[in-house]
């Protein structure tokens, strides 16, 4: 499945909610089914810091697609992490720089990825595509 | 103490007192705002709004330069608000009310001035473990560049400050005592008449950092003894980006200038430069006009409710909130010291901070969450963060119930 097809999927998902408390029940699920990862890949070269909550991501380049795992402390936080993990990961490195992630807005979480918000989840993204990049001058 | 359920007497008229805040009425998230971050910032009444949209309307001109009327009557009312501050804390002099913007500044100031006169290599600067960081990374820098030496009080399990540590850590290497009236993550009120006279017995000058104490208790720093006291404007309902340093006499006089520029100077020629009497000589540059005139309006509408009946009516949601919270079981209170201001701080087992603060914003409640810019008391107590409700005399019984309901719901989505 390409990137735009699992957004829209997610997008699908989240347009079955009409209030805010269901949506973040389901966000919440989603990061407590979040494989974690395990402790000696969170280490700190691992770590995304933001003020409050941790992230950890890790990368592989495996048959030319980009495997991510990820974890965070705060479930919620747990939750986008899961989203993002679930979009980008088996990917190509391009496909994974050209992505958007416009879903993030359609599904109405928007203010998670601002940059005020202290979860680390935009250094996050910023990260994976760094990550991504990195596999595809390692390829050329 | 005031039975669950029962409304909360008070001499207040919160519910009048509650209309001359605007936001109070305003929606987050499509419900009504519940704003327990006060703390961090206060909401402003409508007399500063006013105070401060006046100014640029009607009396904009810059202060202590023109020859022009607008400017020397705009001087003449920043002067005002300086003189109602030096009123508000006593201070025996106008000119040891300095306008800065804030508290971070005024101990910046203090840190730097002072130290540059006074503190030399192996010196000692005592602060304490429950200091906001912008009253450790000032000294911590002078400590530095000086080759000087930071000491720590520590504090009790409750969150006090331990006075008998504290004395055996004076020495005649210590050159100034910095700690904080009120613990903005803990809420303690700290016993600073009694820190000022041990630190004075040392012969030690004291700053307090007042950030959290001015909204809450009448500061007399006459009575008090207190050397240098600072606190920024808007945790006192005034604007933001105005704050300031209280210092006596005796060491501002002798405190070289922390910046320096226009405003400062009586005389400059390229060869030397005489600088300004007091307050001027630490004021470099055009001030914050209309931040000091609103907190000067700020102060006078507090006085207006009192702070004594402010107190006794914040000390009610205090103890009601205490209870209402200890009755959440996996909840643990972070900061139980027997002097308290309406500050809680709290844990709950097994969940982030962050992600009960995520849920209660949804809620339209305000709080804030994470180490507060104190992480050395996150490190006594082995925590990554606390959730921290903070309370105003416009706060009132009927939200906190509101809140604690949706803490309560929180805790069951999170858990
Ligand atoms: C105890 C204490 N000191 C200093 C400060 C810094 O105040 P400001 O950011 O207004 O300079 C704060 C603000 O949170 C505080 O609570």
């Amino acid at each position: 499945m390409s990137i735009e097809e699992k957004e829209n999927e997610i997008i699908e998902e989240f347009a079955m909610f009409d209030d805010w408390a269901d949506k973040y029940e389901y966000l919440i699920d989603l990061g407590k089914s979040l494989p974690k990862l395990d402790d000696n890949n969170k280490t700190d070269d691992k770590l995304i810091k933001g003020c409050q909550s941790k992230v950890w991501m890790h990368s592989e380049l495996i048959d030319g697609k980009v495997i991510y795992t990820a974890d965070s402390d705060a479930i919620i936080t747990k939750g986008m992490v899961a989203l993002m993990v679930r979009v980008l990961s088996n990917q190509s490195p391009d496909e994974v720089i050209d992505s958007k992630l416009d879903f993030v807005e359609k599904i109405g979480l928007t203010k998670h990825l601002s940059p005020t918000r202290s979860n680390g989840l935009l250094s996050m993204i910023k990260q994976m595509k760094l990550d991504a990049l990195a596999y595809k001058q390692l390829k050329s | 103490m005031t039975a669950p359920g029962a409304t909360l007497k008070s001499s207040l008229d919160i519910k009048k007192i509650r209309e001359d805040f605007p936001i109070l009425s305003s929606e987050v998230n499509g419900k009504p705002l519940i704003y327990f971050d006060s703390a961090s910032t206060a909401q402003k009444p409508k007399v500063v709004i006013d105070s401060v949209s006046n100014f640029y309307k009607y009396q904009n001109a810059n202060v202590h330069r023109g020859v022009h009327t607008l400017s020397q009557e705009i001087t003449v009312a920043y002067e005002k608000a300086r003189v109602t501050i030096q009123h508000h804390l006593n201070a025996a002099h106008p000119h040891e009310i300095i306008f800065t913007k804030g508290a971070t500044e005024s101990i910046n100031l203090v840190a730097h001035s002072f130290g540059k006169k006074y503190i030399q290599e192996g010196d000692e600067i005592i602060i304490s473990e429950m200091e906001h960081h912008s009253n450790i990374l000032p000294w911590q820098q002078v400590c530095e560049e000086k080759g000087a030496i930071l000491k720590v009080i520590p504090m009790n399990e409750a969150g006090e400050l331990m006075l008998d540590e504290f004395e055996k850590l004076l020495s005649p290497k210590t050159k100034i005592v910095a700690v904080n009236h009120i613990s903005n993550t803990l809420g303690t009120i700290n016993p600073i008449k009694a820190i000022i006279e041990l630190a004075h017995r040392n012969h030690t000058p004291i700053l307090i950092d007042g950030a959290q104490a001015v909204s809450h208790t009448l500061v007399d720093v006459q009575s008090l003894d207190a050397d240098f006291y600072c606190f920024s404007g808007h945790k006192l309902f005034g604007p933001t980006g105005v704050g300031v340093l209280y210092g006596k006499e005796k060491y501002l006089n002798e405190m070289p200038p922390y910046q320096v520029g226009g405003g400062t100077i009586k005389t400059v020629t390229f060869k030397k430069t005489e600088y300004a009497d007091l307050p001027l000589k630490f004021e470099a540059g055009t001030p914050h006009i209309a931040g000091g005139i609103g907190l000067a309006e700020a102060i006078k509408y507090v006085n207006l409710l009192g702070l004594e009946n402010i107190a006794a009516y914040e000390n009610s949601l205090l103890e009601y909130a205490t209870i209402e919270l200890n009755k959440i079981e996996e909840l643990r209170i972070i900061g139980n010291a027997k002097n308290k201001t309406s500050v809680i701080s709290f844990v709950v087992e097994g969940l982030h901070p962050f992600d009960i603060g995520t849920i209660l914003d949804q809620l339209g409640i305000a709080v804030r969450t994470g180490h507060h810019c104190t992480q050395p008391i996150m490190q006594h107590y082995g925590i990554q963060g606390t959730v921290r409700v903070s309370f105003a005399f416009y706060n009132t019984k009927d939200e906190i119930d509101t809140f604690i309901k949706g803490l309560e719901r929180a805790i069951k989505m999170l858990k």
